[in-house]
């Protein structure tokens, strides 16, 4: 489903370049999950941007769902993003102009993959039916990020990329969050990629990869 | 203190990080300063030229007696009244055209000072500062303002000649006398005017009894003295002056508020920080109201000093008007006070301090931990949207209570200003409602948030789209208003002047003479005459102008009637009858069928009003009357103009030969064709400062577009770096932004077009008729709108444009930091 290959990644910064990933690779297939660790710094989030196709590599290659995104223009990349992934972010990022109901159907309509019915059933799974007229200012964190989840989720994409989505949470409601975002995976089979702290977290999903001086490595158990 | 200094530095740093907020501040306070202080600079310097008219003659005068018949008194009357005991003052006054190469007209005085009151100054000098040998004796002195000088083209000493081949006394300066005013002794002032031993009333001191005794009454009557009758005349000019400066204000304050109120949302994280590190809430309080001051000063000083710019660059035209208008002299360059420069200082602090006392007041209303809090627009807009809805309603009773109870210009004003106000108000009500109506309908994604956005982007953009409503309706009101008057001018101008030929005779026998020289033509042969016979009287406070009509006159068959009795032109020539011109009508507040007393003796005292009908322009009450009725109860009626009809063309050949046969100047024989252009030259000249107002209130209300833009810009990227995320491009993206602010611009545009036609029948049916005396018909020009709209779009278009470029080039980077710290 995944594949990625030797990638490198550096910023210009004032002091020179600066590498953050120096020949990244790993493989994730479909209905698999993967938490990915590491010191903040460390590229996590880097990484995850890149298979998001919200950056580009300097080397290396990414194939995802048949695509090789580092071959793709603006157009390609932005149609990636609308039908290949569903993102889930630390601070939610939800449309705040929308109702939840359109910040849940956004994404599914965006790529032309709206199921009311499959919708619906999402709402239920993520406790947000008495919510859809809500705007997300009038949420608490962890239901916006039930929100965030269920958008990522409505277009049933093959990708999910997830970078701390619990990271603004309490423990309980960490929790119960990741949980819900594990089962609908499952459900739906699709690949998860996780960017996570939390040791804990990162156990709960199906193998674990730590980011060390721009260099991935199997955290064992 | 040191906590205030700390602070004060603490939120300066801001304007650093922004300079187009800065940039937005300043430009506010400069603007609306400008403008402001330019209205009030050429209010001021008219009315400080009408105190100076009025102070011509400053004397502890009671009244004055003027002839009840029209015409001057002679020496001979003056003797009498003295040798009675009368301590009267004689004054000549007449008009005197001016000059060899500048045609000037100017306001002749001609006075006595030996019989002048005790205690009278004139043009500011008291009469024992006077030397009388040099003033009254030869050659004399001719008093004048150094602003005629400079018109005149002449310099102190020199002796001017008048087109009448005579010279005045030399010119003598004096600061205080009024523009277009000269000052001579009586006795050159009848050599001037060809008046021998003609006087044109008498001043009287408080001394004598307020009744007239019965002997006099037949040949003279007494009156007040006029007290500041030109400001009285001019004071819906200069309050419409004073509405369009206000409205130029408001707009450049909104672009201010607008600044604050954001720089205020991006520095709440600053504020909490400066708060919870031990500033205190009256340190901050101190600094944010300081840091506002600072910009007022800087602002205001520019505003001042450009202010003076606009002022300067209007002047002209304003004077045109004002002399067009109401006969009233205005000097051509600014002389201002410091008053006028502190008080533009003071109006760009108080207008400052208004725009940013809302800040202030959610800084004092917050707690240190409120401040850090994500802002939630939703649920604080409706708030506000709830009041503006429930002020603007306040402000429509106001309208109607002004429009329906009200009486006077100011109630017309407080109706306009209300109902302007009341529309800013319901706008982003009105806006959010039909966007919430449409987003109902659709459903795709993008069009769904493009509708949502919208709505999102109106508390940050509410003040900039209400300034362009007041600015687009303005001129849309404005512009209908004077267009509709133009065509109603022309229209009227064409009917008036049906004659092929104007003369104006030096004198009933020069008339009288030229008459028979124009019936002994043959080519041209003159199919008709209408002789003008014309005497001045009052009524009331009224100065009006009568005009004699012949049975023979070709008026019905010209002149256009507002209101008349069935066969008002028979009655006129056939019974005692009078016809008004309208603003007399008004304000003597009388209509067709009512009777109306003349100070004439009886019988023929009372006239019947049989017609009214429009006289634009003219600030003098006129009247058609009876050509007998005239001559028997005016003697002293002349003959004051000719309206030639020709049978076929040449025109311009007997104009010359005219000329020639009696010596009369260009302005003594004109074509209908000139006298058409000339008045519609001074049309247009009496509203450029008008339109200028309005095209400069448009610039500010596009400045406060942009400026919010520029300002919002920022924060967009946080609103919109999620939806790149989901597969938006940033090109779109930057498409769909600059189509927002088209979208809200075109809304704003639709819904100023019938509140501008509103304006413009407040104007025509309401203003006009309290400031002018005349009622216009309403007219509505599509032409001019789809214009005004276009206009109002495409300023909104030049401000969207630098924001959405700013959004088309920004990097992928930018966007990401939006929601990822963490490399």
């Amino acid at each position: 489903m995944l594949t990625v290959h030797e990638v490198h990644k550096s910023y210009r910064t004032a002091q020179g370049s600066l590498p953050v990933l120096r020949g990244v690779s790993l493989r994730l297939g479909s209905g698999e999950s993967l938490a990915l660790m590491g010191e903040s710094g460390s590229g996590k989030s880097t990484l995850l941007h890149l298979v998001a196709g919200l950056e580009r590599p300097d080397a290396g290659s990414i194939q995802a769902s048949g695509r090789q995104l580092e071959k793709l223009d603006e157009a390609g990349l932005a149609r990636w993003r609308r039908e290949g992934v569903g993102l889930v972010f630390q601070q939610y990022n939800l449309i705040t102009s929308l109702d939840v109901g359109s910040n849940l159907a956004f994404q599914a309509r965006l790529a032309g993959r709206y199921d009311p019915q499959w919708l619906e059933r999402l709402t239920v799974r993520l406790g947000l039916s008495g919510l859809l007229r809500r705007y997300p200012e009038q949420l608490s964190g962890g239901q916006q990020q039930r929100v965030a989840i269920g958008r990522a989720l409505a277009a049933r994409p093959p990708l999910v990329l997830a970078d701390e989505p619990t990271g603004s949470l309490d423990e309980a409601t960490a929790e119960e969050v990741l949980g819900l975002l594990l089962e609908l995976v499952e459900e739906t089979r699709c690949a998860l990629l996780m960017v996570t702290h939390s040791r804990r977290l990162a156990g709960r999903l199906g193998r674990c990869l730590q980011l060390r001086a721009g260099r991935l490595e199997e955290v064992e158990g | 203190m040191q906590s205030l200094w700390l602070a004060v530095a603490a939120l300066l740093g801001h304007w650093r990080r922004h300079p187009m907020q800065l940039v937005g501040m300043v430009a506010g306070v400069w603007l609306a300063t400008a403008l402001w202080t330019g209205v009030e600079a050429l209010n001021a310097q008219a009315r400080a030229d009408y105190a100076r008219a009025s102070a011509v003659l400053e004397a502890p005068v009671r009244s004055r007696l003027v002839p009840a018949d029209g015409r001057a008194f002679d020496h001979e009357t003056f003797l009498q009244l003295r040798r009675k005991g009368w301590r009267v003052a004689p004054v000549l006054e007449g008009r005197l055209r001016v000059g060899e190469t500048t045609d000037m007209a100017v306001r002749l005085v001609g006075i006595e000072p030996i019989s002048l009151p005790a205690g009278a100054r004139v043009a500011g000098q008291r009469l024992e500062d006077i030397d009388l040998a040099a003033f009254t004796g030869q050659p004399g002195q001719a008093w004048v303002a150094p602003d005629t000088l400079r018109r005149l083209g002449a310099q102190p000493g020199e002796r001017p000649q008048t087109t009448d081949g005579h010279r005045l006394p030399p010119l003598m300066v004096q600061e205080s006398l009024a523009p277009g005013i000269v000052v001579v002794d009586i006795g050159h002032a009848q050599t001037l005017l060809d008046q021998p031993g003609q006087i044109s009333y008498f001043l009287l001191d408080t001394d004598h009894p307020t009744a007239l005794p019965a002997e006099l009454t037949e040949t003279m009557r007494l009156e007040s003295e006029e007290e500041g009758e030109l400001q009285r005349l001019t004071d819906s000019f200069h309050l419409n002056l004073t509405a369009l400066g206000m409205l130029a204000f408001i707009v450049g304050l909104f672009i201010v508020h607008a600044s604050s109120g954001l720089a205020f949302e991006q520095r709440r994280g600053t504020l909490r920080i400066v708060r919870a590190c031990g500033v205190s809430l009256r340190a901050l309080m101190g600094a944010l109201a300081l840091e506002l001051g600072i910009l007022a000063v800087a602002g205001g000083l520019l505003g001042v000093m450009t202010g003076y710019v606009v002022a300067a660059a209007l002047l002209p035209d304003v004077a045109a008007s004002l002399r067009n208008l109401y006969g009233a002299e205005v000097a051509g360059h600014l002389t201002l006070s410091p008053w006028w420069w502190g008080a533009g200082m003071g109006m760009s602090l108080l207008g400052v301090l208004l725009a940013g006392l809302s800040t202030l007041m959610q800084v004092r209303g917050l707690s240190i931990l409120a401040l850090g809090q994500t802002h939630a627009w939703w649920s604080r807009f409706s708030v506000l949207l709830r009041h503006q809805v429930a002020a603007g309603a306040l402000l429509v009773v106001l309208a109607l209570m002004a429009w329906r109870v009200g009486q006077g210009l100011l109630s017309a004003f407080v109706m306009v200003a209300a109902t302007l106000l009341a529309a800013a108000l319901f706008l982003p009500a009105l806006l959010n409602g039909l966007l919430a109506m449409v987003g109902r309908w659709v459903r795709r994604p993008l069009v769904q948030w493009f509708i949502a956005d919208s709505r999102q982007q109106l508390p940050a953009l509410s003040l900039a789209l209400m300034a362009l409503l007041l600015a687009l309706s303005a001129s849309v009101g404005v512009g209908s208003m004077t267009a509709g008057f133009e065509r109603t001018f022309i229209q009227w101008l064409d009917q008036r002047l049906a004659a092929d030929l104007y003369v104006t005779p030096r004198d009933t026998g020069h008339g009288l003479a030229i008459a028979a020289w124009l019936q002994a033509q043959s080519s041209p042969a003159v199919d008709a005459i209408e002789e003008q016979w014309r005497a001045e009287t009052r009524i009331g406070a009224n100065r009006v102008l009568m005009q004699g009509v012949g049975p023979d006159s070709r008026l019905p068959r010209s002149w256009p009637l507002l209101e008349a009795l069935p066969d008002a032109w028979a009655l006129l020539t056939n019974t005692s009858a009078v016809m008004l011109s309208e603003q007399l009508a008004r304000r003597l507040q009388v209509r067709p069928g009512d009777p109306l007393d003349l100070p004439v003796a009886a019988p023929g005292r009372s006239l019947r009003v049989v017609a009214v009908y429009a006289d634009y322009g003219n600030p003098t009450g006129h009247m058609l009357v009876p050509l007998s009725w005239l001559r028997r109860h005016f003697p002293g009626a002349r003959l004051a103009g000719l309206a030639v009809h020709l049978r076929g063309a040449g025109t311009p050949v007997l104009a010359q030969r005219l000329q020639e046969a009696f010596a009369l100047d260009s302005s003594g024989v004109v074509e209908q064709s000139v006298i058409r252009q000339w008045s519609i030259d001074i049309f247009d000249r009496t509203f450029a400062a008008t339109r200028a107002m309005n095209v400069l209130t448009l610039g500010v209300a596009g400045m406060a577009l942009l400026i919010s833009l520029l300002a919002l810009a920022g924060r967009r990227l946080s609103q919109l770096a999620p939806l790149w995320a989901l597969g938006v491009r940033r090109r779109q993206m930057a498409w769909l932004s600059l189509a927002q602010t088209l979208m809200l611009a075109s809304l704003t545009t639709m819904l100023a077009m019938p509140l501008g036609i509103l304006l413009a029948w407040c104007l025509v049916d309401v203003v006009n008729v309290h400031a002018f005396g005349w009622r216009l018909p309403l007219y509505v020009f599509p032409g001019q709108l789809l214009m005004l709209g276009c206009m109002g779009i495409g300023v909104s278009l030049l401000a969207a444009l630098a924001p959405a470029g700013r959004l088309w080039s920004v990097s992928p980077a930018q966007l990401l930091r939006e929601f990822s710290r963490d490399a």
